[in-house]
């Protein structure tokens, strides 16, 4: 056979999400609308696959409803996902700690916009904190995956519940509006089937509640144990598996960071910008690097570390008031200096904004 | 090669779907394309932009802080684009609506006419192709074989009927779009 066509399309982010959703063999996802990230159940909406996969595509009644239905669903052994901007996100965030509590997959999108409260609609990364410090209550993590281009975000919802599943445990994709509302070329995978209720149950049988056969004990599916020894070792069996993630799924990208200087450390559309900036220091002889973290839970503390030993500084560019830069200043650990450059409010910097405050910050001084 | 643009002006001047058609255009031609909106409360009025870059090499950022080319299509976005032409860059604009023509002297600049006419032709909603058309006319960045193919990809199937007037009104705007300084 020839070789199999490529399937090249020019999508925004969101659309993404839904077609690699169908494509990744998802069996549900359950949604509320908000800008910016509406068009993922819109194109859900438009593609009916509940007609050619059977996979499920419901607009709850709120994000609480839809976080929940999440929760049932992932509680079966099922792929599910939801997607949200910030203010829904918050109101997902009881939901979330149930379902990280109950240690259960699934995959939840974050298509950041500018806060505090209803704040803008437009793209913000103010939501760090949230998604890698908790959001919810509780001490857990989630995996958190940002993707800094439209075909990341179509093959990180792959990685994203393949991690899910691997351990158990929710992962977010955390972009911007900048990313969803985008448009760039993207490969699209292959469809490929949902799993049968046989696999499921194979892959699924120490936990899911699938509907009990007569060879396996009961599973029960809960985040509450009231009993503080018992809670205990849940917590530490917990703490654990975030270890385990910590040592085995940390993913960045080091660009031009042999022989810098300077480092800029920036995920997302951010990492986008800082590219262009570190092209352009580059162009005038100064050695700059750009650090971007892929996966913000776990986070790259330690090829970071690294570059401290060597580097003059590091500057956190983010599109929020200094979030990040804390797991920057804690990974670095005071060996080089670490400055913070943002925007806020739905404003976005450009490559040259970036280079100024780079020398403003460290370079100058 | 590298172009940056961006288009600028009334939301339901089919601002986007403009460099949506060039965006798909490059993407017929071979090119790495983003195609970056302001979005939201735009599409219900007001002021409509969008930042499109074709290039042969990986783009890195979709944010530009200054444009190659910038087609100008209402006074509030002259305001704000003209001093982001890049010295050497090419500035285009519709002339209906503007009090404040562009002053630059280190830029091309071109005008076109081209509310008048598509109303002249009968059909206003041709305005941002007959634009497109000058643009290429202007900058020949894309071949006019490919932004056929992307004017088809750009359409959903059920506006295919329009595809001949859209085309016609391409070739319209090269013709009538001419150069100032």
């Amino acid at each position: 056979m020839a070789q199999q066509q490529q399937e090249v399309k020019l999508m925004k982010g969101n659309e993404v999400i839904a077609h690699a959703a169908i494509r990744f063999g998802c069996d549900a996802y359950f949604g509320y609308p908000i800008t910016p990230q509406s068009e993922v159940m819109e194109t859900l909406m438009e593609l009916k696959p509940w007609e050619t996969t059977g996979m499920v595509v419901l607009q709850a009644e709120s994000e609480i409803s839809s976080i929940n239905m999440v929760y049932g669903a992932a509680a079966t052994g099922k792929r599910v996902l939801t997607s949200s901007s910030s203010p829904g996100i918050s109101l997902m965030a009881e939901g979330i700690s149930y379902i990280a509590g109950a240690e259960l997959p699934c995959l939840i999108v974050n298509c950041q916009r500018g806060g505090p409260g209803l704040g803008t609609i437009q793209p913000s990364q103010g939501d760090y904190f949230q998604a890698c410090k908790g959001g919810g209550h509780g001490d857990y993590h989630l995996i958190v995956l940002a993707p800094n281009s439209v075909q990341e975000m179509h093959d990180f919802v792959k990685l994203g519940l393949d991690l899910a599943f691997k351990y158990r445990n929710p992962a977010m994709i955390l972009a911007d509006g900048a990313i969803g509302q985008m448009m760039e070329k993207v490969v699209l995978a292959p469809q490929q089937p949902r799993r049968t209720n046989e696999e499921i149950a194979a892959e699924c049988k120490e936990w899911a509640t699938y509907g009990k056969p007569a060879d396996r004990k009961r599973n029960v599916v809960t985040s509450l144990e009231l009993q503080s020894e018992a809670m205990e070792q849940i917590n530490l069996r917990l703490n654990a598996k975030y270890r385990t993630m910590e040592e085995n799924e940390v993913r960045y990208e080091a660009i031009e960071c042999d022989d810098a200087d300077y480092v800029l450390v920036a995920f997302g559309s951010s990492a986008r910008i800082c590219s262009a900036t570190v092209e352009m220091a580059r162009a005038e002889g100064l050695r700059v690097g750009l650090l971007r973290p892929i996966t913000l839970y776990p986070f790259p503390t330690r090829p970071i570390a690294e570059l401290a030993k060597r580097v003059k500084g590091f500057l956190s560019v983010e599109l929020n008031a200094g979030q990040m830069v804390e797991d920057v200043r804690l990974a670095v650990n005071g060996a080089a200096p670490v400055e913070h450059y943002g925007r806020q409010g739905g404003m976005i910097y450009s490559p040259d904004e970036v280079l100024a405050a780079l020398k403003q910050k460290l370079i100058k001084a | 090669m590298k172009e940056t643009l961006i288009i600028a002006g009334f939301g339901g001047q089919g601002v986007l779907s403009m460099g949506k058609i060039l965006a798909y255009s490059g993407v017929m031609q071979g090119f790495e394309v983003t195609w970056m909106p302001s979005y939201g409360p735009e599409m219900r009025g007001g002021t409509a932009n969008v930042t499109v870059i074709l290039s042969d090499r990986k783009i890195s950022s979709p944010i530009a802080y200054e444009y190659d080319t910038a087609i100008i299509l209402n006074q509030q976005s002259m305001d704000k684009f003209e001093a982001k032409v890049r010295p050497g860059g090419t500035l285009i604009y519709d002339t209906n609506g503007i009090t404040h023509h562009p002053t630059r002297t280190d830029i091309h600049i071109y005008s076109i006419n081209a509310t008048e006419e598509s109303a002249k032709l009968g059909n206003t909603k041709l305005f941002n192709t007959m634009i497109l058309g000058g643009y290429l006319k202007v900058c020949p960045v894309v071949t006019m074989e490919n932004v056929k193919l992307g004017l088809k990809k750009s359409l959903p199937e059920r506006a295919w009927k329009m595809l001949p007037e859209n085309e016609k009104a391409i070739l319209h705007g090269a013709e009538i779009i001419h150069q100032i300084r």
